[in-house]
């Protein structure tokens, strides 16, 4: 199969018009402006809409719209943007309805900066928006995944009818990597409940249940859902967990650093190995049923999904951080670094 | 025999849940009458606003969508641009489309979406118990503007239609209200005409009518009807401010070159 070298936000633009994407709405905001700038030309080639909205507040009731017409939609955003889009996510649960929408996340908080970042690790997994909300969140870590997870993120949006979110970095957005594409597919028709005009009965999408035990009911029917999404869609990766006495885990292009790290560390000697999370919500518990010595998380942030290691762990062993914060990537020497030092850690043997 | 009145099809046979002597239920029927008139039941799709009328999609009997507040114009053009054979329109108060929605309205209109845009106006937020809106008059009292609206601590009142008929997007704009049989019949022409911008495909049409708020202004139906005509329409001037459909040739012609930006 051919592999083509492309740019992480121009990737993800082609494949999810090869995943049957036909509406795109977003506000330019780096370091994702290619997606867009990608999709303003493809789409309409595909006999799809481009439309860049005023704000991505807009750009995300539009997503609304077009997702509750039946359209296959996305946006794409980074930080300071995805902030703007969690009131409309929010509704967009409450209303069901499925979409795609890509953080290409960035330093903050506030402006912060244009450099990569894992910050937004809590908004993704635990603050789409204000209510019960939980969506889909999958973290590549390379461009092929990158590509591959696009045309899931639509398939389990539509199974569960939620929003689901890519959270990468400004690394996996802007750096080139050979990928292979798929094979383009059409998109589906519109389901049953999308308003496309009453020819039979009528459709309403919305999120309003104003009796106390209507809205009770709708919010333990979205959790009945999150349970099935709990139980069916976790996914991670484990690389040398088996004998390991230390075990580090980080997501996105951290664990792509974290394991150039637990090489260079085995070659030392020491038993370490890594747990990648690919799905952040559902966080894969099950992967942490092992019980090494001791944990280090390593995250682009200043230590949030070491919150969900811990849950997952339950206290059976110490977990240990070490982070960047502000976009400053870390190095594999760093990790190593931090590495040895809770291998040296009481518990561990030599 | 001849059926000289009756309930429009589009109209459910349904109770409101709108205070007595409020308009929205005139303003429902318009609504009704137009889609029935143009024959687009089956094919239109409503968006409901945050406010009193969030509930509109009891009343109409089409398809519809609930907007988060202020947002209908945008979720309204996320509609239209994936199902563009579709009849769209926003059904939105003034709250919703003057403040928080100042910015989605004022987009949707610069880009011509070809959406219907019916915007409500009774001077203040009525859902949430009668604050002070964008619309509310100098001087007027509000639950927030206890002594009167103060024009130097809060400005003046937002006449919104007259900005957006500035907009080359804006194919029709009127303002109009309900107040007497005369002004509902004048109502109706310019909510049609509305709805004949969208399926002329010439842009988009807005029709702000001015409603009465007995409850949150204090007042008895009656009352209140005298007042919007002696208060709210020296302040909101009725009458059309534009109309596009005599310049059917005046659009762009279609294949020109696009303008490049310099380098």
């Amino acid at each position: 199969m051919t592999r083509i070298l492309m740019k992480g936000n121009e990737a993800l633009a082609e494949a999810a018009v090869r995943a049957g994407c036909r509406a795109y709405f977003g506000y330019p905001i780096t370091p994702q402006n290619e997606v867009g700038e990608y999709l303003s030309r493809r789409l309409p080639e595909a006999g799809g809409v481009f439309l860049q909205a005023e704000s991505e507040v807009a750009a995300i009731n539009m997503v609304y719209g077009a997702a509750g017409a039946g359209a296959r939609v996305m946006t794409s955003t980074s930080s300071p943007g995805f902030s703007l889009m969690t009131e409309g996510l929010s509704y967009m649960i409450g209303a069901r309805l499925p979409c795609l929408v890509v953080n290409v996340m960035r330093g903050g908080p506030g402006l912060g900066n244009i450099a990569p970042s894992q910050g937004d690790y809590f908004q993704v997994t635990r603050a789409l928006g204000h209510g019960d909300v939980h969506g889909i969140v999958l973290a590549p870590s390379t461009l092929q995944e990158l590509v591959d997870l696009v045309g899931l993120a639509f398939t389990l949006a539509e199974r569960y009818r939620l929003p689901s979110v890519i959270g990468a970095d400004g690394i996996l957005g802007q750096m080139m990597e050979p990928v292979q594409l798929p094979e383009p597919i059409e998109p589906p028709p519109p389901p049953a409940w999308t308003t496309t005009g009453a020819t039979g009965e009528r459709r309403i999408i919305s999120s309003i249940y104003l009796e106390p035990e209507e809205l009770e009911q709708h919010v333990l029917g979205l959790m009945a859902v999150y349970d099935e999404i709990r139980a069916a869609e976790p996914r991670w990766e484990d690389d040398r967990v088996d004998d390991a006495d230390v075990i580090v885990v980080a997501c996105g292009t951290t664990a792509r650093i974290a394991r150039s790290a637990v090489d260079r560390a085995r070659a030392e000697g020491l038993r370490v190995g890594l747990i990648r999370p690919i799905t952040l919500w559902p966080f894969p518990t099950q992967a942490f049923r092992r019980a090494p010595r001791r944990w280090l998380v390593v995250e682009m942030n200043s230590g949030m999904m070491i919150e969900d290691v811990r849950l997952a762990t339950g206290g059976q062993a110490p977990v240990e951080f070490y982070g960047r914060v502000g976009g400053v990537v870390p190095m594999p020497g760093e990790i190593l670094e931090a590495l040895r030092r809770v291998a040296a850690k009481e518990g561990v043997p030599a | 025999m001849i059926q000289v009145a009756g309930r429009p099809r589009t109209l459910l046979d349904v109770p409101m849940h709108y205070c007595p002597g409020c308009t929205h239920g005139i303003i429902h029927r318009l609504v009704a009458e137009a889609i029935d008139k143009f024959g687009v039941r089956e094919r239109t799709i409503g968006v409901a606003c945050v406010g009193c009328s969030v509930l509109a999609y009891n009343y109409l009997d089409v398809d519809f969508q609930q907007a988060a507040h202020g947002r209908a114009p945008a979720v309204a053009t996320g509609i239209k641009r994936v199902l563009p054979d579709r009849v769209v329109f926003t059904y939105q108060g003034d709250g919703d489309l003057a403040s928080i929605g100042a910015a989605e309205i004022l987009h949707a209109a610069a880009r011509g979406e070809r959406i219907t845009v019916i915007y409500v106006n009774n001077g203040l937020y009525g859902m949430t118990g009668g604050q002070m809106a964008p619309t509310t008059l100098p001087g007027m009292k509000t639950t927030t503007t206890p002594s009167g609206r103060d024009v130097r601590v809060h400005g003046g009142p937002l006449r919104i239609t007259e900005m957006l008929a500035t907009l080359d997007g804006v194919a029709f704009a009127a303002r109009e209200a309900v107040t007497s049989p005369a002004r509902i019949h004048r109502a109706r022409r310019a909510v049609e005409a509305a709805f004949r911008a969208q399926l002329d495909d010439r842009g988009l049409g807005i029709v702000e009518l001015l409603s009465t708020c007995p409850v949150n202004w204090g007042l008895t139906p009656l009352d209140a009807i005298a007042w919007c005509e002696q208060h709210m329409l020296p302040a909101y001037p009725l009458g059309v401010m534009k109309d596009t459909s005599a310049r059917l040739d005046a659009r762009p012609s279609p294949g020109k070159e696009p303008v490049r930006a310099a380098a």
